[in-house]
């Protein structure tokens, strides 16, 4: 038995995105669930388990308690922030594929910018980097930094450039400006990226993604409830988590060019019997522009080291040959930890996104490829 | 209250030992006891055959650039009166292999390369606390 084709996304919900949502986290994550329930055809007390990220500041004890859940019988948390976003869709897949839980809502909910904002300096870095004292003495401290010495690290080897960085701000704020809920939706060109002001050399401002108050939710039940719901199924055809050796060695990992996306790449196709080339569309974790470049190369859409000429050329525009982050990502829709990008691959499925893709059979969402991490491929 | 002052390595059990021997101006490296394997940073088992038995081996310090940025945005308010500072992966000659990260000194920002060769040197920021940083080796 696998966790092929047991479960779907039945239910998508979101709050506006801001800079000042005006309201607490558990507000957010209450709002963003109720429509997601409501988008599912569901009532409220359908729910019987709840996954979180474990960053988030809402428990699934206070969520249960706020919604008025009659019980929880599955429950749990998700780690490394970004990398454990499409976790959270694994779990609750594997919950009701084996009959643990009927309805099982994921969420995420932040007031990102209004308040605490991820990647401050509080020695709670990416759990994956070790102990803070090996970098904050020195000015080490935020994932741009950390991140940036990965990026420099491809450029010397592979010849991959800042301009390559900047087709992807440009293809995210393309996808945005179709977008009514994204933050950023005026267009940019190139040279408005180069113009952007370093922020830790070789990553600009437009490099790195946007601070958001807002948050997402999904519902996910077995596939045959699915059938008899209010919108049209998006199957999870696979899910899986992958870390790869040594996932918490940070710098210290033989190669800084490969990333353990890769890993959870070959257990994801492995178990959907797809490849990369039967996937439409990618809704790729872009916390910097340079980790489209990454995932593409680690869930094998390019070799490695060709990802850079790659996002060139129009390629993962919507008019391309392989659209990425339709939605405008966490660089130019919103930072919900791409709970945000969960919907939009959810959408795809559907037919019913801003920048729709034809034929949108295959959908991938890669978390974070640089954490301990995760994926999915949704489908009709 | 803004915190200003540099941000100090916090030593923990693991790391002790580490933190100790820059104090006295020198770098060890943590090598397993039962199959050699080295590893950074500090921890408590070994990665190739998990024992949990270790011992301390001199760096000599000398290594090369594997990687830098350029920090001009200051993440910490201790760092807002030192962007643009540089940040270097540095990779040890001895043992072969091990990076560390900490600021490049004495080294203009727009002549560091990924490949120069490197050499450590000690702060030493109060009775109790000292750091290492690395500086262009002719």
């Amino acid at each position: 038995m696998s966790i092929k084709d047991k479960a779907a996304i039945v239910g998508i919900g979101e709050t506006e995105y801001s800079r000042r949502s005006g309201r607490s986290e558990t507000a957010l994550a209450c709002e963003a669930v109720k429509k997601a329930v409501e988008d599912a055809g569901l009532s409220i007390k359908d729910i019987d388990g709840i996954v979180k990220y474990s960053g988030d500041s809402t428990s699934e004890a206070a969520l249960a308690t706020n919604l008025g859940l009659p019980n929880l019988r599955y429950f749990c948390e998700i780690g490394y922030g970004g990398g454990g976003s499409g976790g959270t869709v694994v779990h609750a897949a594997a919950a009701v594929a084996l009959e643990m839980a009927n309805y099982v809502v994921c969420f995420r909910a932040l007031n990102g910018y209004s308040g605490r904002r991820p990647g401050s300096a509080d020695r709670s870095g990416p759990a994956n980097y070790g102990d803070p004292s090996f970098g904050y003495p020195f000015g080490l401290i935020s994932p741009a930094q950390m991140y940036a010495l990965l990026a420099r690290r491809h450029m010397h080897e592979y010849g991959t450039t800042g301009l390559q960085f900047g087709a992807v701000a440009v293809a995210m704020r393309q996808h945005a400006a179709l977008n009514p809920r994204a933050q950023m939706r005026e267009p940019i060109a190139l040279q408005d990226h180069q113009n952007s002001r370093m922020i830790a050399d070789p990553y600009r401002l437009l490099d790195c993604c946007l601070q958001s108050d807002g948050a997402c939710a999904v519902v996910v039940t077995s596939a045959e409830r699915a059938r008899d719901l209010k919108q049209r199924p998006a199957y999870i055809l696979s899910a899986a988590q992958g870390t790869g050796p040594l996932p918490c060695a940070g710098h210290n990992r033989p190669s800084l060019t490969t990333f353990h996306g890769r890993y959870c790449a070959e257990e994801l196709y492995r178990i959907a019997g797809v490849g990369p080339q039967d996937i439409r569309v990618a809704e790729i974790y872009d916390h910097f522009t340079f980790f489209v470049i990454a995932t593409l190369e680690a869930y094998g859409f390019c070799k490695l080291g060709e990802g850079g000429p790659f996002v060139e050329g129009g390629r993962i525009e919507l008019e391309g040959e392989l659209p990425v982050n339709t939605h405008g990502g966490l660089l130019s829709e919103a930072y919900i930890h791409a709970m945000n990008h969960i919907v939009e691959a959810t959408r795809q499925i559907r037919g019913t996104s801003t920048a729709q893709v034809p034929d949108a059979e295959l959908v991938l969402y890669a978390s974070a490829v640089m954490e301990p991490t995760s994926a999915l491929i949704l489908r009709r | 209250m803004v915190e200003t002052s540099l941000p100090i390595p916090e030593p923990s059990e693991d790391t002790q030992e580490f933190w100790e021997g820059v104090k006295r101006h020198e770098l060890f490296i943590q090598r397993c006891a039962d199959c050699g394997t080295f590893r950074h940073y500090p921890r408590p088992c070994c990665h190739n055959c998990a024992s949990l038995k270790y011992e301390w081996i001199g760096a000599s310090g000398r290594g090369t650039v594997y990687s830098y940025i350029v920090a001009h945005h200051a993440f910490h308010p201790a760092f807002r009166d030192r962007v643009p500072y540089a940040v270097a992966l540095v990779e040890l000659d001895d043992p072969p292999g091990v990076r560390m990260a900490s600021n490049l000194v004495d080294c203009p920002l727009d002549q560091i390369r990924i490949g120069m060769a490197v050499e450590v040197v000690y702060e030493d920021w109060n009775p109790e606390v000292s750091v290492y940083k690395f500086r262009p080796r002719s």
